[in-house]
């Protein structure tokens, strides 16, 4: 492979560090530590596939998408299908690999962040498959929009503590869960829910989350032949579109597209569109795109779907953004509508909301296409857990 | 602009050893913006030899309770990094007291790294403490900080091993922030800083060679200072005086409060 990213000192070109208080260097240090050798591990890949076999469902399918192939008339459209995942979305293929993390480093007290609350489930999931004690940060506005997952994760035993700092979205259980972190460093291991936070978070995420990525080469080749032509993936904090872009970065000849939740529009002060109009800054340790207003004051984001409300962005998106290899494109909360009507009427799917970004951008991209071609979209989470907005905003 | 000598410097050669050093920490804009130049030089007058001004940030993450309120407040005032620069230019009229800005990298980030050292220097500022750039990402401010006559302040904390102790006393100019209790910033409660104190503090005497050391995170009162403080060259109050504000402002006299509370974290034993 060429592509050969992050570097050891954690960067995507200009993008990524450690930028965190003194406290956390130390275990930054341990934690890399712990993560290159143990995936160097035979032992250890061999019972985290085993989990994600036995346990999560994997390999999800590659579902060839007849209806709407045909509604579009052009290219070939797959399904990469993270919403048959064991709680219904990608997110567990990296809290499994980190819970396993953080039981060979001995540490038996887990903390997460989370916004939709799919991070939160999974992270409460794989601590009650462990018997570990589980704290989850979620914003007080979450909390009302995703009500379902809150009673998720209460039931399968975690402590679902709620945030009223700032915002009370992602961003602010995201700061609650590093307070927590500092102040509990010795028996504490933060879960972290994308490919964000400082090195080696973003690169070990992505990592845990290849598998979409890898499964997809494998089931298409199988499939058709050959390599797709096109990928899409939607992106909150990236881990889903990491996950599935990762495997062919090298091959120049895929394209590939990151839809980005715009809100009310990119050109309004209600988005999260943060690649298409951020600036570079650093949040929760690591240097990439962010919104924040000329005194460098983080800005509230906005977006229907609360897995995708988040003021920045996985540091080598941003580096994907600037080096041209991806293309990032937002979507607005209408339009993410749509696309949930669409995967529903023609394929019985019903996505969630932020998967529905992705699926909106067919419209865009499908008439640019050919029959001959092949676009493979990652269907990253079901929508159940969206059924009270969805139902509001029909 | 090269200053001569810088501040922080001259006070430490400066100091006798009958007493520590004292540092305040009051965040910029808090409680209102007219009031943070009155308060510094108040806060001299009784005591406070050194001022850490706290540029506000929306996402403070190393941060307790205490002053991510002081933050949000200061920011909803309106502060803004041009605003700091002319606080402490208005000090500069009326005192000499070393001033250094601490706060997160975004905000200076933001105003331009470059920019910012410069025009701080102009302003009159001494140095800086930006808790979340660790001596691995210095390569961003170094030269910049050093060309403009500001001392880059590092922390070292429990957690911090004893060759990183020596490491960090290498890089850090002016003194190294000894960080005396693991987590976030905060007043705490009986003796749980003198207790987790001690093997820490010894560690910090065997490795911080190089600069005088300051100890903080958690002193409210004139007992915790001098009995965390003993063995260091002085210690740092923060969240304990941004507490007396709050709870003293804007009733009448709430000023001299404050000034009281600091009188007493210096020189009062009772
Ligand atoms: C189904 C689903 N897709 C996507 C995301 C966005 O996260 P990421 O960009 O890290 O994949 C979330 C986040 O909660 C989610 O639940």
């Amino acid at each position: 492979m060429n592509y050969d990213l992050p570097t050891k000192s954690g960067y995507f070109g200009r993008f990524g560090g450690k930028f965190v208080p003194e406290i956390l260097m130390p275990v930054l240090e341990e934690l890399e530590e712990a993560y290159d050798e143990a995936w160097q591990d035979e032992s250890f890949r061999d019972e985290y596939l085993d989990l994600l076999h036995n346990y999560v469902g994997r390999p999800t399918k590659l579902t060839f998408a007849n209806r709407l192939t045909e509604h579009y008339g052009r290219a070939k459209i797959y399904l990469k299908r993270e919403d048959l995942c064991h709680t219904g979305a990608h997110k567990i293929n990296n809290a499994i690999g980190q819970i396993l993390l953080a039981r060979r480093m001995g540490k038996d007290r887990i903390i997460a962040e989370t916004g939709a609350g799919q991070h939160g489930v999974a992270t409460a999931t794989a601590c009650a498959k462990f018997g570990v004690e589980c704290i989850v940060y979620m914003g007080a506005e979450d909390m009302e929009r995703q009500k379902l997952n809150v009673e998720r994760m209460r039931l399968l035993g975690a402590e679902v503590r709620s945030v009223e700092s700032g915002s009370q979205t992602l961003k602010d259980a995201t700061n609650e869960a590093i307070r927590d972190w500092v102040t509990n460093v010795e028996d504490t291991f933060y879960i972290i829910g994308s490919v964000v936070g400082p090195h080696p978070y973003p690169k070990m995420v992505r990592n845990f989350h290849r598998i979409i990525g890898d499964e997809t080469k494998n089931q298409l080749t199988e499939a058709e032949g050959r390599n797709p032509d096109y990928l899409l993936a939607c992106v909150g904090g990236g881990s889903n579109a990491m996950g599935i872009f990762y495997p062919f970065v090298d091959d120049e000849s895929v394209k590939m597209y990151g839809l980005e939740a715009a809100g009310l529009g990119a050109d309004t002060d209600q988005t999260a569109a943060t690649l298409t109009i951020g600036e570079p800054g650093v949040l929760h340790g690591s240097l990439s795109y962010l919104l924040h207003d000329k005194e460098g004051q983080i800005q509230l984001a906005h977006s229907i779907s609360a897995g995708l409300d988040y003021p920045g962005i996985g540091p080598e998106h941003a580096h994907l953004k600037d080096s041209g290899r991806v293309t990032y494109v937002g979507i607005t909360d209408k339009q993410a509508m749509e696309g949930v009507k669409l995967l529903s009427e023609l394929e019985g799917i019903i996505p969630a909301l932020e998967t529905a970004h992705a699926v909106n951008y067919l419209d865009e991209l499908m008439p640019k296409t050919s029959k001959d071609e092949v676009v493979v979209l990652n269907c990253s989470g079901r929508g159940d857990k969206d059924m009270g907005t969805i139902s509001k905003n029909l | 602009m090269i200053k001569t000598q810088n501040r922080i410097a001259t006070l430490f050669e400066e100091r006798d050893d009958s007493s520590k050093v004292m540092s305040l920490f009051l965040t910029a804009g808090y409680p209102d913006l007219e009031s943070t130049v009155d308060l510094i030089l108040g806060l001299e007058e009784n005591g406070a030899e050194l001022i850490e001004l706290g540029m506000p940030f929306s996402d403070p993450l190393a941060d307790g309770p205490t002053i991510q309120h002081s933050s949000n407040v200061a920011i909803e005032n309106g502060i803004t990094m041009n605003a700091i620069f002319e606080m402490v230019g208005e000090v500069r009229k009326q005192s000499e007291i070393p001033i250094i800005l601490m706060g997160y990298i975004n905000p200076v980030m933001r105003y331009g790294i470059e920019r910012f050292c410069k025009e701080a220097g102009e302003a009159g500022v001494d140095g800086l403490i930006i808790p979340d750039i660790p001596i691995e990402e210095s390569q961003i401010i170094t030269d910049h900080a050093d060309d403009n006559g500001l001392s880059l302040v590092y922390l070292v904390a429990p957690n911090t091993s004893d060759e990183r102790m020596r490491q960090i006393d290498a890089q850090s100019k002016g003194f190294v922030y000894c960080v005396s209790v693991t987590g976030v910033t905060g007043a705490r409660e009986g003796d749980e800083v003198a207790r987790s104190v001690q093997r820490f503090i010894s560690r910090v005497k065997e490795n911080i060679t190089q600069n005088p050391k300051m100890v903080g995170f958690g002193i409210k009162s004139y007992d915790d200072a001098q009995r965390i403080a003993a063995d260091m060259d002085g210690f740092i109050v923060g969240s304990a005086l941004i507490d007396t504000i709050r709870e003293h402002y804007p009733a009448e006299g709430w000023k001299d409060e404050v000034f009281a509370f600091v009188h007493s974290l210096k020189y009062d034993k009772s």
